[in-house]
């Protein structure tokens, strides 16, 4: 089938990386880029960095001057509503029906919620620049937050309130913070950073619910009986992709849009990004990377798949996330089986790196405080342990 | 071909390096970027093309005038 026309539905990281490429690589015929979004592509990182602390403008997290965006159609603040993938046609959620040759699906993730609560004002959950921006000005004029879990998103959130100012309580149901991420070892240390920067970490007790004074929130119960007041809450308890307007499009969603390992879903429909999952050709099982680099690369390899140019989709998956003064940078996987062991530093210095090993290989590279030594551990992945 | 960095904007990823290693280097104690060479020579700048696209600070510009 000619390709005359690709339709890319979340105007983001992976989707504008996605029309990038196909431009680069020769493709002239239409894009039609469509964003729920009525803001141009920006960056999501600084959003509980330097955008919640205010340091940055929101301007600086454009992902590209409004003079360099790649040339296509631009419908911005209308999402998508639904798929017919034999029709290769997208409904918008006005009803307008848009053909395709080539399909991106790049909506990302959405913040899970509590089931309750959350029509309380002071209560956010942070994905958006509005949502980022909502938080920080309720954050200004309080002096107590409540973040309800503890991976990356609600520790970071923590450390910016602290140095804010803010009295700050960090509650997981888990025994630490980043535990599922990175494992006991880890989140032990990423604790008692937290408590080293009085924040007063409760992890190992859930959240039972959320008490309002009229529309306002004033406290969170805790499952073990205790109440801690709460002028702000966050709620970062995690993400599920977005793919309610796929919901009839008969693709298979599993974990998010499943693809295989050339990114594809169905004939003429890639997808990258958050959203994605595909099966690793080197590692073998379905990965889901809800990751700033594995937007831009799979955003890439999947374009280049519409092309008819592409690949098995390979990447060493990378993260990192800024707290107070420390960055943890992650290169590779990190199983829940796998076993982490200091090759560099020492982590009561403050500065170390450590190999993930499983059955007998380096399966992640992790760095506290040592990007350059890091980097340069990460050609062990795949290696003899 | 001339490369621009904003060492405000890296998050010291090291992607860059993994891309371009004779023109990107990192800090030792912050893994900020450092740039080797601002004019990189024209065998290089496809690597430095790469590096751009992947850095995920969008970090490095380049001017191509
Ligand atoms: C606050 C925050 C901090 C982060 N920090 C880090 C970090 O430090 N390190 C790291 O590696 N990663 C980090 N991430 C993750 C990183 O930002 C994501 O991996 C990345 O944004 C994924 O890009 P994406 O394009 O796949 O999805 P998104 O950026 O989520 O973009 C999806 C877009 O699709 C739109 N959309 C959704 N549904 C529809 C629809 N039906 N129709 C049209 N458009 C739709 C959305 O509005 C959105 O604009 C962070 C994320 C957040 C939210
Ligand atoms: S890839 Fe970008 S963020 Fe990473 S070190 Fe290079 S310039 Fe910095």
């Amino acid at each position: 089938m000619n390709l005359d026309h690709v339709v890319v539905v979340g105007a983001s990281a992976a989707g504008l990386t996605a029309a990038e490429a196909l431009r680069r690589e020769g493709y002239d015929g239409r894009i039609t880029m469509i964003g729920a979004e009525q803001r141009l592509p920006y960056d999501r990182p600084p959003l509980s960095k330097q955008v919640l602390a205010g340091t940055w403008e929101p301007e600086r997290t454009a992902l590209r001057r409004e003079d360099a965006l790649v040339e296509a159609d631009w419908l911005l603040g209308t999402p998508a509503a639904g798929l017919d993938v034999a029709a290769r046609t997208v409904r918008l959620a006005d009803g307008t029906a848009i053909g395709y040759d080539g399909l991106v699906i790049a909506t990302g993730v959405t913040p899970r919620r509590l089931p309750f609560g959350h029509d309380l004002a002071g209560v956010h959950v942070l994905r958006s620049m509005d949502d980022a921006l909502a938080l920080r000005k309720d954050l200004l004029a309080a002096s107590s937050v409540v973040v309800v879990g503890a991976g990356f998103l609600g520790a970071e959130t923590a450390a910016v309130a602290r140095q804010m100012g803010l009295a700050v309580t960090l509650v997981d149901p888990l025994p630490a913070p980043m535990i599922r991420q990175f494992g006991a070892k880890i989140g032990g240390l990423v604790a008692k950073l937290h408590a080293d920067n009085g924040v007063t970490v409760r992890t190992g007790v859930g959240v039972s619910g959320l008490v309002g004074l009229g529309d306002q929130v004033v406290a969170v119960d805790l499952a073990d009986g205790s109440s801690l007041p709460a002028e702000v809450v966050l709620v970062a308890i995690g993400s599920e992709p977005a793919t309610g307007w796929l919901a009839d499009s008969g693709l298979s969603l599993g974990n998010g849009v499943d693809c295989d390992s050339l990114c594809r879903a169905a004939p003429g429909v890639v997808a990258a990004g958050d959203v994605a999952s595909w099966t690793h050709p080197e590692l073998g099982v379905r990965l889901r990377v809800e990751h700033r680099m594995n937007a831009t690369e799979q955003g890439m390899a999947a374009a280049k798949t519409l092309l008819g140019k592409g690949e098995p989709f390979a990447p060493v998956p990378y993260f990192w996330t800024d707290q107070y003064e420390v960055k943890i940078q992650a290169y590779g996987m990190f199983p829940e089986d796998s076993v982490p062991t200091v090759v560099v530093g020492d982590p009561a210095e403050g500065s170390f790196a450590a190999e993930y090993h499983q059955h007998g290989r380096v399966v992640g590279v992790l760095g506290w405080n040592l990007p350059r030594e890091t980097r340069k551990l990460r050609a062990r992945i795949g290696g003899a342990a | 071909m001339k490369v621009l960095i904003d060492q405000d904007k890296c998050v010291g990823a090291g992607q860059c390096v993994l891309a371009a290693p004779d023109v990107f280097d990192q800090r030792d104690e912050d893994g900020i970027v450092v740039l080797l060479q601002e004019y990189p020579p024209a065998e290089l700048h496809e690597d430095v093309r790469q590096a751009a696209r992947i850095c995920p600070a969008l970090a490095i510009e380049l001017d191509e005038a």
